[in-house]
């Protein structure tokens, strides 16, 4: 394991958001998702154990026996207290778009769909849009499909929806009574005029942005770790483009 | 225990009611030919259990205007299948090759209005198919409420909930059409002579066999165990009631693959991606691997 390596970005991602998940018990991760993944082991280390993480797609860290549907199943009764999302476009309110740009159901460009998204965003009480590329071209004003609807009308039974919005540039934190943004923190290398240059809707900018929180050493010594370790079994290029960990001899 | 016994053998176990397979006991490419043109074909995702050659054996038929149903997305069947003229209409929460990146052939035909989509969401498909089980023309299901999606399914229905508060402000609820397939088509571990088939922990399959019309399996093997005699294999076993053909197909889920039997091939898949990229390219791909292994298959 290599040490005393210059900080990662993805490490500073890694830690923010499995800052948003101490104190919970039970975290999935969809498809595609190695960040958040490495996130959620890495506040299940934190935990001390006590953090379920349900990864999809890994065999060691999915526990599910009744299909496809029961992770579905499960959220709806509220046993899943936060997932991730993404976007090929997410705007001001929170709304994603999975699906396509320029015109539906023949869309310019299409995406593969909008997966659980328009009913796991309804039921799970925090979830984490994660998206690293921020341009004024996946932060939107306005999506072109809303896939899942950030906000709610009062009368729709939603106990879910959208916590904070995790880029590659900075952290935005979501009023789910303002239906908006807020710049919560920018990434060390990274600035707000940049942010605001970068981002296609408008957000609440409060008077001074402190930068994101960085991981400590320990902290580093879980990721690089057991962190990485779990999280190869299901994303071995995440584990070894970032990490240069080579699962291949592990497995 | 027979007085007449002079060996001292366990008694044998009860002779179990074991009837002749009732299942029909295909080749691949008969059991394809079961799926007519036109058909609601119900299709489990790349991380269950596909049933590959009988894909590729489909499109050597020359397959017709398929209605594919994702339980709930798909991958790479789908994306050779339309890519091969085979399929009208597609209905999936999503079409991904999931790491290998989008699906090329539905991406392009999405473009050239070339196929129908009915995009949906994973537990709207999985709904849908558990009305089918029970037999119910419906159910309805929590979220989806301000999505497009419902802005563009004519056959999705919002209801007020019946059961809800009676002087509150309304619980607007979706409701999801059963979905039954026609056919469904899958690959599976293993299946024993009288035509149970074992799937283990990949229940979705359970659950679109209970669901299709007719149930379409291909299996690594028979096995001459009954797979109904061990409640450790009984309880991840779908019983030959909702079986309807088999065929054996060795690694029939290649190059995808099968959880416990054998790891996806990626240098396979990375060339399908290449090659998929195009028309042409995609066609040669259909020479090499899929009208190429007539004989193999």
């Amino acid at each position: 394991m290599t040490q005393h390596v210059t900080l990662r970005p993805e490490e500073v991602l890694i830690h923010a958001i499995s800052r948003m998940l101490e104190g919970l018990g039970h975290v999935a991760v969809g498809a595609a998702s190695p960040i958040p993944g490495a996130a959620a082991f890495l506040a299940q280390q934190r935990s001390g154990g006590t953090l379920r993480v349900s990864l999809l797609g890994s065999e060691a860290h999915n526990f599910f026996t009744d299909g496809g549907r029961e992770l579905f199943d499960c959220a709806a009764q509220g046993r899943i207290d936060a997932f991730f999302l993404g976007g090929a476009q997410i705007d001001g309110a929170a709304n994603i778009n999975l699906v396509g740009i320029g015109g539906y159901p023949q869309s310019r460009v299409r995406f593969p769909g909008s997966f659980g998204s328009a009913y796991l965003y309804h039921l799970i009480p925090r979830v984490i849009l994660f998206r690293e590329e921020h341009s004024p071209r996946t932060l939107v004003q306005k999506v072109d499909f809303i896939s899942a609807a950030g906000v709610s009308p009062d009368n729709h039974y939603r106990p879910g929806g959208p916590h904070a919005l995790v880029t590659g540039r900075c952290i935005f934190a979501f009023d789910r009574e303002s239906g908006r943004f807020r710049l919560q923190s920018v990434h060390p290398g990274h600035s707000v005029a940049e942010v605001r240059e970068q981002t296609g809707f408008a957000f609440d900018l409060p008077e001074s942005v402190p930068e994101t929180e960085l991981p400590d050493d320990a902290t580093l010594d879980l990721i690089r770790g057991p962190v990485v370790r779990a999280v190869a079994e299901t994303y071995p290029a995440f584990a070894a483009r970032v990490f240069g960990v080579n699962t291949e001899s592990a497995a | 225990m027979s007085p007449s016994t002079t060996r001292p053998l366990p008694e044998a176990p009860a002779a179990r009611d074991t009837p002749a397979m009732t299942v029909d006991l295909l080749s691949v490419e008969d059991l394809a030919a079961r799926v007519p043109d036109g058909a609601l074909l119900g299709l489990p995702p790349d991380y269950s259990g596909c049933a590959m050659a009988a894909v590729r054996a489909l499109i050597r038929r020359g397959a017709k205007t398929l209605h594919l149903v994702a339980a709930p997305q798909m991958g790479f069947q789908a994306d050779m299948l339309i890519g091969a003229g085979c399929v009208a209409e597609v209905e999936a929460a999503a079409v991904t090759l999931g790491e290998y990146g989008p699906a090329p052939r539905f991406t392009a035909a999405v473009k050239a209005g070339g196929i129908a989509i009915k995009d949906s969401t994973c537990p709207a498909i999985h709904a849908g198919l558990q009305a089918a089980e029970k037999g119910v023309p419906f159910l309805p299901l929590r979220g989806i409420l301000g999505s497009d999606l419902l802005a563009y399914r004519d056959d999705w229905r919002v209801i007020d909930n019946p059961y809800g508060e009676p002087d509150g402000e309304g619980d607007p609820i979706v409701l999801l059409p059963a979905i039954r397939p026609d056919v469904a088509l899958f690959h599976a571990v293993r299946a024993d002579r009288t035509g149970n088939v074992w799937i283990g922990v990949r229940r979705e399959l359970m659950t679109l066999a209970h669901a299709a019309k007719q149930t379409l399996v291909t299996v690594e093997e028979i096995t001459d165990e009954d797979l109904m005699a061990d409640d450790r294999t009984a309880a991840g076993t779908i019983p030959s009631l909702y079986v309807t053909a088999l065929a054996t197909a060795k690694e029939g889920a290649r190059p995808l693959g099968l959880r416990g039997c054998y790891a996806a091939d990626h240098a396979h898949l990375q060339s399908y991606v290449t090659l998929a990229a195009s028309e042409d390219g995609f066609a040669r791909y259909l020479r090499q691997h899929v009208f190429g292994r007539e004989a193999a298959e």
